[in-house]
């Protein structure tokens, strides 16, 4: 998994709440076996028109949002689905962040297992950062993981909480299953007493 | 000893190990996997050389892309692109040696109706798939939950997942329900009551008199959609009924397994002074049948009520509420039963198993779909399918103008070929009104099979009680 410490880059807003799932990666896009080329089809509903014509007004076909790397949304985002497709069309298209009051939880954990940050932070915060977002191109944000800080383009420092584990793979690119697997172990003795206690199992 | 919920408990059995910084590995009891979120899961594991550690307690089904015509054997009537998928599956289960339910199998159907129907799925058991609605199966006391792809592969490969403990939650609901009114009345109006976010960091635990009250089918309803409202996963304690359905299921335990399981199956409850970390309560008599407007499960009202205004709403909720009104084309003010519908499906895992067509039936019995409507029957499994034939549903169904399918998730995400057109309204006993759910441009409107079946008859979106 790619490594995430720090990030400046566009940040674009979608003050929209409840973007779920369907919106971020629509079904007729799950139908592949591998996890990469999604980026172009990120939104698609909302991007393109029903000839697959680019429509104008949507923030990431707006010339200053194209190489957008982080995003700015509203409350719940990515409810809906379990679709791991939705963090793999984000992380295709380039973006890295996503900002929002509050994510849905598979989607949020779902995040972490491909090299994305997702930060929580209380809404005044996000409307904050909606403004920083709104301005453009030439406004960057920073993200440092490291430190656990959003920067604004006006200097404006906001700390975000995160999971120290989930951290601490994020920022090493840490492979899940190779770290379980060290715990064997005690997978292989709680197998062992299930087996006694709840044969059934 | 202190006092523990329901979730404390089954948490407690399966936590296979814990880190200083109390992230757990849960060991996860039964793995259900379908075809479109796995087959990346199967490619990592060959692409590290690992295998399926418990290839025994992992069940294969496929069900989201499969057409549900008559005529799904012919493999044209399936895409280049779904048929990889159904294939691809096909090829690890067999490989792997999974239990295995393909297209052919009558047993095949939902995974969420599938697991539960062959006793796979049992109290107090730890049960996951890349699919949300696999909250379902918590109807019968047992831990169950979405995971993502990467997840999927986790579990594949160390029958564990790395999960931190989340929150405990009630919901109550209290008394009896009225007539018409059922467990998808419930499920709707408790997402209407908390929001589709309400439930995010918890555990739902359904309590009170009509949540005992309901049948088995009626609880995976409930549970079914705990998602909808952001948990994970929703719970029900396990009872009599609970035991009753499971006992000489194909995968169930027998004899002196079946004994010791009851014995640790009946300590399955929430004691009375266990900590809650939020309570929500509902009075059962309060519960009206009730349909979404919106494009998100929280927009939910009593069909007697009128479409919203935007300006009914809050925050960024004014915003959410004009674009789901445009998108679906409705003006407020409006009566919601005078909302004139094209389209009638009736299925999936939140509203696809045997109680379900009998609710549709009993309406349906002796009557007509409105001409030109478009209306369709996806029974959740092949075994509901049998079933509802044996009890004469299905020519119910047929005389009254239904189209009676075979088994699938079908038009309620619409990855096989049953979609909505662009503007084509429908009413749906499925689980989600997104933007495009159904097909791009549709519009969906949620709620009971009865419902769906008054709709049907009368070409609008119909309160049920008056069919009664």
């Amino acid at each position: 998994m790619d490594k995430f410490d720090t990030l400046t880059g566009i940040a674009a807003p979608m003050p929209m709440i409840n973007i779920d799932t369907d919106m971020i990666i629509p079904k007729q896009f799950l139908k592949t076996i591998k996890r990469s080329g999604l980026g172009v089809n990120l939104f698609d509903e909302m991007r393109y028109d029903d000839n697959g014509k680019e429509i104008p007004d949507f923030v990431l076909n707006k010339p200053q949002y194209r190489d957008a790397e982080i995003l700015v949304a509203g409350d719940n985002f990515g409810c809906g689905s379990s679709r791991e497709h939705a963090p793999w069309a984000i992380k295709d298209f380039g973006i890295r962040c996503v900002i929002a009051p509050s994510f849905a939880d598979i989607f949020y954990n779902n995040c972490f297992k491909n090299g994305i940050l997702p930060i929580a932070l209380p809404q005044e915060q996000v409307d904050v950062l909606m403004k920083d977002a709104e301005k453009g191109a030439n406004a960057r944000m920073t993200i440092d993981l490291e430190a656990q800080t959003v920067t604004t383009s006006d200097g404006e420092s906001l700390s975000f909480e995160l999971d120290s584990f989930k951290k601490h793979c994020l920022m090493n690119g840490l492979d899940d299953i190779g770290l379980t697997m060290e715990k064997v172990a005690a997978i292989d003795s709680f197998e062992t007493a299930v087996a006694q206690s709840r044969p059934w199992v | 000893m202190s006092p523990k919920t329901l979730y404390d408990k089954i948490w407690d059995a399966h936590v296979a190990h814990e880190a200083d910084d109390g992230t757990c590995l849960l060991y996860i009891d039964r793995h259900l996997v379908h075809e479109v979120t796995s087959p990346q899961a199967f490619e990592g594991l060959r692409m590290t050389g690992r295998t399926v550690r418990a290839p025994d307690k992992t069940i294969a089904v496929p069900d989201h892309n499969v057409p549900t015509t008559l005529d799904r054997a012919n493999a044209k009537t399936m895409t280049e692109d779904s048929r990889i998928q159904v294939e691809a599956l096909d090829t690890n289960a067999k490989e792997f040696g999974l239990h295995y339910y393909p297209v052919t199998d009558v047993r095949q159907g939902i995974v969420h109706i599938v697991g539960p129907e062959q006793g796979w799925t049992l109290p107090g058991m730890t049960v996951v798939c890349g699919d949300s609605h696999t909250a379902t199966h918590g109807a019968f006391g047992a831990l169950a939950h979405g995971i993502g792809t990467s997840e999927v592969e986790h579990v594949l490969a160390t029958q564990t997942l790395i999960q931190r403990k989340g929150k405990n939650m009630k919901v109550e609901i209290t008394g009896k329900l009225a007539p018409g009114v059922t467990a998808k009345d419930i499920t709707l109006s408790v997402i209407g009551a908390t929001g589709t976010a309400g439930g995010t960091g918890y555990v739902i635990e359904y309590c009170g008199e009509a949540i005992r009250e309901l049948s088995m089918e009626g609880r995976m309803t409930v549970c079914n959609m705990a998602i909808e409202g952001g948990a994970r996963a929703g719970l029900i304690a396990p009872d009599e009924k609970t035991f009753d359905y499971c006992k000489g299921r194909p995968h169930a335990p027998k004899g002196a397994q079946w004994e010791a399981a009851l014995d640790w199956w009946k300590t399955l409850y929430s004691d009375d002074d266990a900590h809650w970390d939020k309570v929500v309560t509902l009075k059962g008599e309060d519960i009206a049948p009730v349909v979404t407007w919106g494009t998100s499960p929280e927009d939910v009202l009593p069909i007697t009520a009128n479409v919203p205004a935007a300006s009914d709403f809050k925050g960024g909720k004014v915003g959410a509420a004009q674009r789901s009104l445009d998108y679906m084309g409705l003006t407020s003010g409006t009566p919601l039963s005078e909302v004139a519908i094209d389209t009638v499906f009736i299925g999936s895992c939140t509203n696809g198993r045997i109680e379900d067509l009998r609710a549709a039936a009993a309406i349906l019995k002796g009557k007509k779909i409105k001409e030109g409507m478009r209306a369709m029957i996806v029974p959740g499994s092949g075994l509901v399918r049998a079933q509802a034939e044996e009890e004469g549903l299905a020519d119910i169904f047929k005389e009254a103008g239904f189209e009676w399918r075979l088994a699938g998730c079908s038009m309620c995400l619409a990855m096989n070929p049953d979609q909505l057109s662009p503007g084509e309204r429908c009413a749906a006993t499925s689980n989600r009104n997104f933007e495009g759910r159904q097909g791009r441009g549709g519009r969906t409107h949620l709620m009971s099979p009865a419902m769906a079946a008054a709709a049907a008859i009368t070409g609008k979106l119909t309160d049920v009680r008056t069919m009664m």
